[in-house]
């Protein structure tokens, strides 16, 4: 039985293999249609993600399976105190699989380890959140046709974005990848990132400030949003907070077939004006999340549609 | 050459960082053994100028030698038997710790979840590197010793 902590846990060829499986089911949804009939998901919510929860049920769903959960830690027993390892024995007696989300770091690791049934970190503190960047593979691969020979811009909160984090981990194992880095100073991406994966491993990249000056060259724009949870003071947040803001003018700067990716909610950070361009991808993105999902929930419960 | 008086059978932790004696005393949980300990502070050295050298007279298999590693593999291990320095034991990384560090990461589950082991792993041995299983937090040694020679090279130091 397996489990997915971090994006890493799946190889080159076993990525290639889930999202191979996520085109097939964007293409032939009527053929996964019922696929998991009969199958329950658990969605154990010990803080709220309303998005990524419902991407979870919308996938189970979409498979003929059905969902049971909770969505907040106040709504369920971990309010009475009981431990994530008792908790997760329990729903293995009520489901086939299990997407986990915790505000601690490594609680669904904690959990797996008890568990009878597959579980899915479904985002686990600052830690790791390997659906969302599943979801930015497929939309990258599924619009652009690759994952390698790409020029990607990250912009906004590089130092504690952790999207960003697992995005950069992710792509490096591809042929030809470029990263321009934009960020204010006080949000630069960490030092471990820039030596010990970037700089270690080759991978060219640069660091700006200006988002204008990058915008030619880039074949992807990856925007986050500032998070107010990190800031002390209520002054850095809104003076970063509106630090980068993606305009209809600045987009006549890129390239024809550049893509705007966003993990969402969006703040402010990607004007609405943009939303027509055929270039942004942010709302196609939260589209891939589902089927990846998909994939991911079959390739876990081992259901090959393909066998006789 | 070191003065192994008094024990026939045991360990000679020779190389100890000065101060360092009463830490590994605990962690080595030689206060739970039955068996006659010295602990020598301070003593003189050329290499190290001062060091701490621990004594323990008991079976040659009853310590944790992992642990010792994980607190500071540059130590000296002498095996006496019968008298005797029969072998110097080579200390390496081990690659995991549990229960002798825990996660100071307020966000991780070990933060709230008392019962868990906390269970560190070698993610880079060359730069000794340990990471919290769970939330992956880095850990580095507050006793490890700049130094790069490690005394066991020089042989016939005192
Ligand atoms: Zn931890």
């Amino acid at each position: 039985m397996r489990h997915l902590m971090s994006p890493l846990d799946f190889s080159v060829d076993e990525l290639d293999r889930l999202l191979d499986l996520a085109d097939d089911i964007e293409k032939n949804p009527a053929k996964y249609a019922h696929t998991c009939d009969g199958k329950k998901l658990a969605t154990c919510f010990y803080e709220p993600s309303t998005r990524t929860r419902l991407s979870f049920e919308a996938a189970m769903l979409n498979l003929g399976g059905s969902v049971l959960g909770f969505s907040s830690a106040d709504s369920s027993s971990a309010a009475k105190g009981e431990s994530v390892s008792d908790t997760i024995r329990v729903i293995s007696c009520y489901a086939d699989i299990c997407a986990m989300r915790h505000p601690k770091e490594g609680a669904p690791l904690v959990a797996s380890q008890k568990s009878l049934i597959p579980v899915i970190n479904a985002g686990d503190g600052g830690h790791q959140h390997p659906t969302q960047t599943l979801t930015d593979l497929l939309t990258i691969r599924s619009l652009k046709g690759t994952l390698g020979g790409l020029t990607i811009g990250l912009c906004g909160d590089l130092k504690f974005g952790r999207t960003v984090h697992s995005l950069i981990n992710a792509l490096i194992r591809y042929p030809d990848i470029r990263f321009v880095l934009i960020s204010p100073e006080e949000l630069r991406i960490p030092s471990y990132i820039r030596e010990d994966v970037l700089t270690a491993n080759n991978v060219p990249f640069t660091e700006v400030e200006r988002l204008d000056e990058a915008m030619p060259q880039l074949d992807i724009l990856y925007m986050t949003r500032v998070q107010k949870e990190r800031f002390f003071n209520e002054e850095d947040y809104v003076r970063l907070k509106n630090y980068y803001i993606l305009t209809k003018s600045m987009m006549e700067l890129a390239k024809k077939d550049m893509l705007v990716l966003h993990p969402l909610p969006r703040v402010n950070e990607i004007s609405v004006e943009v939303d027509d361009d055929p270039r942004a991808a942010y709302f196609r993105q939260a589209q891939y999340g589902v089927y990846v999902r998909m994939a991911l929930i079959l390739t876990l419960l081992e259901i090959d549609v393909n066998e006789p | 050459m070191l003065n192994i008086s008094g024990i026939r059978e045991g360990f000679v932790l020779d190389h100890i960082q000065a101060g360092m004696s009463l830490q590994i005393y605990h962690d080595l949980k030689l206060d739970a053994l039955d068996c006659p300990v010295a602990i020598i502070k301070n003593a003189r050295s050329n290499k190290m100028g001062k060091k701490d050298i621990v004594k323990v007279e008991c079976p040659v298999d009853a310590l944790d030698l992992e642990i010792l590693g994980f607190i500071d593999h540059d130590i000296t291990v002498n095996v006496i038997k019968d008298d005797k320095i029969v072998e110097k034991r080579k200390l390496h990384l081990p690659a995991q710790v549990k229960n002798i560090i825990s996660c100071k990461n307020p966000r991780c589950i070990t933060s709230i979840e008392q019962e868990l082991d906390q269970i560190f792993l070698l993610t880079d041995e060359k730069r000794e590197i340990y990471r919290c299983k769970y939330c992956e937090e880095k850990y580095r040694n507050p006793n490890r010793r700049k130094s790069n020679t490690p005394p066991q090279a020089a042989g016939h130091q005192t």
